[in-house]
């Protein structure tokens, strides 16, 4: 979703994409050529992205992508709706919000959403913690935690959001 | 909680208390900026925001502790802005409970002379005031600490006397402002569960200012303020 997210931006290579991506989403684990153009296919044959004329040049890097409108909406939807609420999703959460600000989406909607399905999760959790016994409340208490991390973060980033946009988007 | 103070029996139930576009500056600083909110009947509301987002203010004008420079705040149908202070006063002794994130206990009197305190304000007579309160201390798990001063108390138990205090005379709606803010997290989960227990059981509405979601999770829904303003957001469900 990140590289259909990207190529939402402006028509563009595969290089360029991989490039981005490393940038933004990679820290320190590049995405192999292989994978970058097996996905570029796979959207292309799902009919989420266009391949353009292979362009003057060696290799195989000279095919220009463009996102479709179906390509389009899958990315408005996906960035509009909050992940389950579980721990250890941080990148999704991250890769969210860089990809709305890069795109002028309402980064901020998301977060909203996002928190509230946390606080939701946190609920449900809290109950489990009333009603059961110490065992259960370890439990609970280990998602509570890892949850309440998560939604630091989201209130940092909530905070930092237009330093954050012009960032991504310079 | 509770299932049946789930959010969705809380869209049936009636709005008890209600602010409509509240505006207050202090001096040149804007507190509020047209902050609306509205609270069923027997729900537990947390009001969450950072910092400066104006949550403290917002409860100060639903308590009627403050009255804005615009907009209206409704107890029960009355509108409470436009009251004298007279009025305000009264509403705020015999129909709203308040504990605070420091307890602020009057030290000079015992646990069970400061539980008492609402009920002696509102005229009951000593020994039946002493009595209501000691009521209080098995419900809160404090027994034994009736005739205690506030320095013989740990910070947990201060805490719910201050509590029993908000909630003695039976109040309609408690505001509760950062109550575990001074407690470590074990302590602060045993006054939220008191609390949210308590409340749930003589169906006291409960408008709670929290910035830890933590303790935002024993309400029934969170509402964020953020810069003066009140931002209502619902869960996805699934």
């Amino acid at each position: 979703m990140a590289l259909l997210g990207l190529l939402d931006r402006e028509p563009s290579h595969g290089y360029d994409l991989k490039r981005d991506y490393d940038a933004y989403f990679g820290r320190g684990r590049p995405l192999p050529f292989g994978q970058v153009y097996a996905t570029l296919a796979r959207l292309a044959r799902d009919g989420k992205a266009m391949v353009g004329e292979a362009e003057p040049g060696a290799g195989p890097d000279r095919k220009r992508y463009t996102i479709t409108e179906e390509g389009k909406s899958e990315v408005e939807v996906w960035l509009a709706e909050p992940i389950p609420a579980e721990p250890h999703f941080q990148t999704d959460l991250f890769v969210k919000v860089v990809l709305s600000l890069m795109l002028g989406r309402p980064a901020e909607a998301y977060l909203d959403v996002q928190r509230a399905a946390h606080l939701a999760r946190m609920r449900e959790l809290t109950e489990v913690k009333q009603k059961g016994g110490v065992v259960d409340a370890l439990l609970a208490d280990h998602g509570l935690f890892h949850l309440e991390a998560d939604l630091r973060w989201i209130d940092l980033t909530a905070a930092r959001l237009a330093v954050l946009a012009e960032e991504v988007t310079a | 909680m509770n299932p049946v103070n789930g959010s969705s029996a809380v869209l049936v139930r009636d709005t008890i208390l209600e602010a409509r576009d509240l505006v207050l500056s202090f001096g040149e600083t804007p507190a509020l900026r047209g902050a609306s909110l509205s609270v069923k009947k027997g729900e537990v509301l947390a009001v969450m925001g950072p910092s400066g987002s104006g949550k403290s203010t917002l409860l100060h004008c639903l308590a009627g502790i403050l009255a804005p420079d615009s907009g209206e705040v409704y107890f029960d149908g009355q509108r409470v802005d436009a009251m004298r202070e007279g009025d305000r006063s009264r509403l705020r002794r015999e129909r709203f409970g308040f504990v605070f994130q420091f307890g602020q206990l009057v030290p000079e009197l015992t646990a069970e002379e400061n539980v008492a305190l609402p009920l002696l304000l509102g005229g009951t007579r000593r020994e039946e005031a002493l009595r209501g309160a000691r009521a209080w201390f098995e419900r809160l798990e404090l027994d034994g600490l009736e005739r205690h001063r506030a320095g013989e108390m740990s910070g947990g138990q201060a805490q719910r006397v201050a509590l029993a205090r908000g909630l003695v005379a039976h109040p309609d709606v408690l505001f509760a402002d950062e109550p575990t803010g001074s407690l470590d997290s074990l302590t602060g989960e045993l006054v939220m569960g008191l609390l949210t227990r308590t409340a749930c059981e003589d169906g006291t509405t409960v408008v709670l200012v929290t910035h830890e979601p933590r303790v935002a999770a024993y309400a029934d829904r969170e509402v964020i303020v953020r810069d003066g303003r009140v931002t209502v957001t619902a869960a996805v469900p699934g």
